[in-house]
């Protein structure tokens, strides 16, 4: 029975969306209605990881045909770590909204649009199916074009320009990925693939899919040598938004790349993940090196989004399970520190009207609480204990020693060295020093409870790590024996189907 | 047959491919248009093209993959509500910015 509930990740925001939309957007109840739906799926999602991690994956069959056949989704501990923490950041974000988005963003559907968001990227974690995980794909990237574009200045048509035109891009060649998944496997079910796939490990074309599909998610997901259009379109718009686009949306990529390249590409692993390796190395680098030249608050954050995503990839392509608990270890910590700190920098915004760092100092004398929050984001950021940043980086860079990848994981420290290096930058501009800011008269109080949620929680992990690590462990797990998503899904296997619990062997 | 919609569905890439080299915001979305079409296409022929069978089981032996019909359609769809979605955004830009045009708009 508490299986069925599980659809209420995608229904409950569609139907809340809709509703929202007929109520009309001037109505009071957009604000409310949106807090108690985002509040409520939070709690269930917590509920719902707990659910998952005691009795096993929840497989749900839409209008009960058997896989592989109907649609299904998958509640596996992966899929709902992602949930929650989506639903984490959800609640954060509206939090800050409720304060921050003026009026004429309201009426222009602000709130069903967020919810629209909110259920593209549930449905993309969720689903079974490598076909509706392209529909879940539009409908998220189709409410982030619209929330982008909101309020219209020229800055953000410019860039919603780019985001859309290299979005559709990317959605067209995953098409034709999928075109040739069919033609080539007959199936799009993701767990009769990765059956499909193992039995024919030795057919060439596998890697051809996997490079197609690689190109798509790494577009979105934004890995070198993709991630160019990154910083521009997460700078104009409100601080709510970039928060949640720079906290989650570039993760459902890396997700989707999660899911593929250890449930179904896993059949040369020699070729596949070291290119993934290669591709994490040049990530992490390039992406902090761009960090270190912006001199705007929110440019430096996403330059940081790029060069994390990097870890997370490095610890794919590492492909062990120690390395793939590290990864989503470090995707917890990287969503909440990395919203966190893109709502800090719009509470500045809001009462000072800028970003750039060169308008801006001494924010410490105005609100020393502020700047602690900022602090401890930061720090937690570049990797310091004991912070959740540190154990996050630790694991993977650990796995990497095992593997005796020692360049690698000489990069990833280079890298948070730098990382340390440009939050210091930004502490000595915008918070250091005379102040000299200028002042909007908008009050600081309102903004913060999103802020000081997501700030406890890296706290929190930072002091309880063993918490998440279990949990992360236990993902790793099912990620690295695909056998039991597939059984899962499909009911038992015959023996000797060759699914294979391939443990990449250390070269 | 299928040889034929894959020239087709090349062809329909490479104009596509042309046409979002331009600078023109217009030209760049009918390139992506085409871009979809080429994608739904290559979806049709991935369920193997053959003639007169019908999707129905109860008929009999000849009969028609209706999955790529099915992905085909949603495929249109989502293809179609985002091409309008573009077309408006470039309109707006159009108010907006003064200028449809890409290297302008990037220098302003």
């Amino acid at each position: 029975m508490i299986d069925q509930l599980f659809i209420l990740f995608v229904i409950l925001p569609v139907l809340t969306a809709v509703i929202l939309f007929a109520i009309g957007p001037r109505s009071v109840w957009q604000q409310r209605a949106s807090l108690a739906v985002v509040a409520l799926l939070w709690a269930f999602s917590l509920y719902g990881l707990v659910h998952v991690l005691q009795t096993g994956i929840v497989v749900l069959r839409m209008g009960d045909w058997p896989a592989p056949y109907g649609i299904i989704l998958v509640a596996d501990v992966l899929s709902m770590t992602m949930v929650a923490l989506t639903m984490t950041i959800a609640l954060a974000v509206t939090l800050f909204s409720l304060p921050t988005v003026d009026r004429a963003r309201q009426e222009h559907f602000y709130y069903p649009l967020f919810f629209i968001l909110l259920m593209g990227v549930n449905g993309a974690f969720l689903t079974g199916d490598i076909f509706n995980l392209f529909v879940f794909f539009e409908v998220l990237l189709i409410a982030s074009y619209a929330l982008m574009a909101l309020g219209s200045d020229a800055d953000q048509l410019r860039e919603t320009n780019i985001y859309v035109v290299l979005n559709l891009i990317a959605s067209a060649v995953f098409l034709l990925g999928l075109a040739a998944t069919y033609r080539i496997m007959g199936t799009l079910n993701m767990a009769d693939l990765a059956v499909k796939m193992q039995a024919q490990a030795e057919n060439p074309l596998l890697t051809v899919l996997a490079m197609v599909f690689l190109f798509v998610f790494g577009t979105k997901a934004a890995i070198f040598p993709l991630y160019f259009w990154l910083p521009g379109p997460y700078f104009p718009p409100p601080a709510g938004i970039s928060a949640f686009f720079g906290g989650i949306l570039t993760k459902v990529g890396v997700y989707a790349i999660f899911r593929t390249f250890t449930l179904l590409f896993r059949h040369d692993p020699s070729f596949t993940h070291e290119l993934l390796l290669a591709l994490s190395a040049a990530t992490m680098l390039f992406g902090v090196l761009g960090a270190i030249s912006q001199m705007d608050v929110k440019r430096i954050l996403s330059y940081h989004i790029i060069s994390q995503i990097g870890y997370m990839i490095l610890g794919i392509g590492l492909f062990t399970p120690q390395a793939l608990a590290g990864a989503l270890f470090y995707i917890v910590h990287h969503v909440i520190v990395k919203s966190a700190l893109f709502l800090i920098s719009g509470a500045v915004q809001e009462t000072t009207g800028t970003t750039s760092l060169k308008a801006l100092g001494g924010l410490a004398t105005r609100s020393w609480f502020l700047s602690a929050l900022f602090l401890v984001a930061a720090l937690s950021l570049a990797g310091l204990p004991p912070l959740s940043g540190f154990f996050s980086k630790f694991i993977i860079l650990q796995a990497g020693m095992h593997e005796g990848r020692y360049g690698y994981v000489a990069i990833g420290l280079l890298g948070s060295f730098l990382t340390l290096f440009s939050m210091l930058k930004i502490w000595n501009g915008v918070f250091w020093g005379a102040d000299r800011a200028p002042t909007r008269p908008a009050g600081l109080r309102p903004l913060l409870p999103g802020v000081v949620l997501l700030v406890s929680l890296t706290i929190g992990i930072g002091l309880f790590p063993s918490v998440l690590y279990r949990v992360v462990d236990a993902a790793a797990g099912q990620l690295t024996d695909p056998r039991v998503y597939i059984e899962a899904v499909l009911g038992p296997q015959t023996p000797g189907s060759g699914i294979l619990p391939a443990e990449r062997t250390s070269q | 047959m299928e040889l034929l919609m894959i020239a087709v569905i090349g062809i329909l890439f490479g104009c596509g491919t042309y046409l979002l080299l331009q600078a023109h915001l217009l030209q760049i979305i009918v390139g992506l248009a085409l871009f979809s079409h080429g994608a739904n296409l290559a979806l049709m022929v991935s369920g193997g093209l053959k003639r007169g069978g019908p999707p129905l089981l109860t008929i009999g032996a000849p009969y028609a993959d209706p999955l790529p019909q099915a992905l085909i359609l949603t495929a249109i769809v989502i293809s179609f509500g985002v091409t309008a979605f573009a077309l408006v955004l470039a309109f707006l830009t159009k108010q907006v910015c003064v200028s449809n045009d890409v290297d302008e708009l990037a220098g302003g």
